[in-house]
């Protein structure tokens, strides 16, 4: 009981806020798999970056809500992976420096504009756009929760209905397209949860640390299964807990004198359990590789 | 020593330009050796040495911030090939894990420990060249201009120096690091230090940009450069150029617009790249466009040559070389047909024989050389 209100668990806000950062958690380490195992676990670090001018571009066009603001940054973070996406198919240059400095000046147009958004638009430093940059999770409401949520059901199904072909794309794109399904149409569907996810969690993380959120759950559940739906499913429950945790953790850790920044907290304790995944899962982990050469001695 | 003419505008704009050219000499090798994600985690890193070595030493002049926040932008990179090598994850993966959470701890004991100093989140995070001028650098007392200018000149030098001293090794080493190796050049060695100045530029350029933005002057400009030239040399000169015409540029548009500098000039060198992207004389978009356009052309030319000699000498000769309802038989449109034929005239490659069409030497040429290369 003491523990239960230490951590404040009574209080509806902090209700809110773990809610919340559970769900962004689930649906991160959900949509975040497909990336980890394609390889493309930095499309969300892009994505992140780059929708912070969308944001901003979308405040100054008048919007003021948060589904809005969110519809602004998912156009910025698409237009972004797909100037990424064109720019290395189409010339020279290699791809992770293209994804570096299309997310730098996304990042730093995104910035520009905001300061000057504060300097011109009345009331507008007062908005807390700044929490788009560094993630708030205490700011989150009811309709927040219910944006999150409604995105995960879309994830939900429509990987549901794609199952099979998102399988087939995600672990021998040359068979699948042989096979005709449409690689390219996949590809965008996967990229476009991607941006989802990641605009929907950026008022709570912040859009540094919003790729660890759909990055870890999927490295640490890979630990433990070779299964693609026990891996995704593994890894939302993996974000999930992460969230809750982090969320909680945060609030016992701070007081009137001190904050103890919730987006932060979370990813360190998402990165714990992929340690612990890491050192201790039985069949890959790195212990039990010792363990077994000390044992049978090959 | 600075003279009264330079104002606070002026030194700002000098600050850039020192974090462009410094930033843009190490970030031509991090574009060819495709390592620019993993500056860009290091440079998040940073936070963390820069914060821990200012908890140690108290003092955020002290050298040893240079020190530790240089190591920890290598420990970062020891740490990423670590993870790599247990095999249970990829690169990408391995990078996406690592600076988040070194960088959450980073943020974590800044918001605990330095809320009031001048290394609080906010301004880590996104660097604040607006106010490098205030932080003067003085030998016994004699102003030698802002410390990030001072720093970042000394960067830019020494890593031109560098560059220059160990040209051939790190050309060697960036475009075939086998043959590197077995030539005894210790590519691993060069790697390091080439992490090391990279960490080194980073955090002196930490204050003015922020962790994010250093990113664009490390991978921009060369990125640009390496679209108007295949020369190292070459791309190393551009890249330079790029970076200090963006720094000033965007510097000024900063004033103009009163917005965030080091964003401005992020965006601006954007908008550069944008342009060469369009407008480069081999690469551009444009350049591209007009190629396959004029590569279309004179494949329909060759293709006309290619038909008239496959009819020449057959009875089918006069129907198929007559210049009227050509055409028909190559199944083009008409106005293509008389466009190609007026080009391939033009071109010597055939002529007219009353109402027909009959392949010159060069077209006959033409011929041979395009059927040759046929398997």
């Amino acid at each position: 009981m003491n523990l239960f209100q230490s951590l404040a668990l009574d209080d509806p806000t902090v209700q809110t806020v773990t809610a919340g950062t559970a769900l962004i958690g689930a649906v991160g380490g959900f949509v975040g798999t497909f990336a980890v195992i394609r390889r493309r676990s930095l499309e969300g670090d892009a994505v992140s970056h780059a929708a912070l001018p969308g944001v901003a571009i979308a405040f100054c066009l008048g919007s003021r809500s948060p589904i809005g603001l969110q519809i602004g940054g998912a156009i910025a973070g698409w237009f972004a992976l797909m100037t990424v996406n064109g720019l290395s198919r189409r010339s020279v240059l290699p791809f992770d420096a293209v994804l570096g400095g299309v997310l730098a000046v996304f990042f730093g147009i995104g910035l520009a504009t905001m300061r000057a958004i504060q300097q011109y638009v009345p009331g507008a430093a007062n908005h807390g756009l700044e929490r788009y940059l560094f993630g708030q999770a205490a700011t989150m409401r009811m309709d927040d929760l219910q944006a999150i949520a409604g995105f995960g059901l879309i994830a939900v199904v429509t990987l549901m209905l794609l199952w099979k072909q998102v399988k087939l794309v995600s672990f021998d794109p040359a068979y699948a397209t042989v096979q005709g399904i449409p690689t390219r149409f996949i590809d965008g569907v996967l990229a476009a949860l991607v941006v989802g996810a990641v605009v929907v969690g950026l008022q709570a993380v912040g859009v540094v640390l919003m790729s660890a959120l759909l990055v870890a759950p999927a490295v640490a559940a890979r630990q433990w299964t070779n299964r693609l739906g026990p891996l995704s499913l593994l890894a939302a429950g993996i974000g999930a807990i992460a969230g809750v945790a982090g969320t909680l953790l945060s609030t016992a850790l701070s007081d009137e004198t001190r904050s103890v920044s919730t987006g932060p907290t979370i990813v360190l304790c998402v990165t714990s359990i992929v340690v612990a995944s890491i050192l201790f899962s039985p069949r890959n982990g790195l212990l039990s590789q010792v363990f077994r050469r000390k044992v049978l001695p090959t | 020593m600075i003279p009264a003419w330079v104002t606070p505008a002026h030194e700002t704009t000098a600050v850039m330009v020192a974090v462009g050219a410094a930033c843009a000499v190490p970030g031509v090798f991090l574009v060819l050796r495709k390592m620019v994600l993993i500056a860009d985690a290091m440079s998040h890193v940073l936070l963390l040495g820069i914060v821990l070595a200012y908890l140690l030493a108290n003092d955020a002049t002290s050298a040893w911030l240079y020190v530790g926040a240089t190591a920890s932008g290598v420990l970062t990179v020891a740490l990423v090939e670590m993870l790599q090598r247990t095999k249970r994850l990829k690169e990408d993966a391995a990078i996406s894990l690592v600076f988040p959470a070194l960088f959450s701890v980073g943020v974590i004991l800044s918001t605990l420990y330095l809320r009031n100093t001048h290394l609080d989140a906010d301004r880590v995070l996104l660097g604040s060249v607006e106010l490098a001028f205030l932080d003067r650098f003085t030998i016994r007392g004699i102003d030698c201009g802002p410390r990030s200018f001072v720093v970042l000149s000394i960067c830019f030098l020494g890593m031109l120096a560098f560059t220059i001293a160990f040209y051939k090794e790190l050309k060697l080493s960036t475009f075939d690091a086998g043959l590197a190796t077995t030539l005894g050049f210790a590519p691993a060695i060069l790697h390091y230090a080439l992490m090391t100045s990279v960490s080194l530029t980073t955090v002196a350029a930490f204050d003015a940009v922020g962790p994010v933005l250093v990113l664009a002057f490390f991978a921009v400009p060369p990125l640009a450069a390496r679209l108007l030239t295949n020369r190292l040399s070459r791309m190393l000169i551009f890249s330079v150029a790029f970076a200090v015409i963006g720094a000033i540029g965007g510097t000024q548009l900063a004033f103009q617009l009163d917005s965030n500098i080091a964003g401005t000039v992020a965006g601006v060198l954007g908008m550069m790249f944008a342009f060469i992207w369009v407008f480069a004389p081999e690469r551009g978009q444009i350049a591209n466009l007009l190629r396959e356009y004029q590569q279309r052309r004179n494949f329909r030319e060759t293709m006309l040559a290619i038909h008239l000699h496959r009819h020449e000498g057959t009875p089918s000769e006069p129907e198929e070389s007559l210049a009227a309802g050509l055409h028909l038989h190559l199944n083009w449109t008409e106005a293509e047909t008389t466009a190609t034929v007026e080009r391939a005239i033009r071109h010597d490659l055939i002529a007219h024989s009353g109402e027909f069409l009959i392949l010159t030497e060069t077209g006959r040429n033409r011929v041979a050389e395009m059927l040759n290369t046929l398997p």
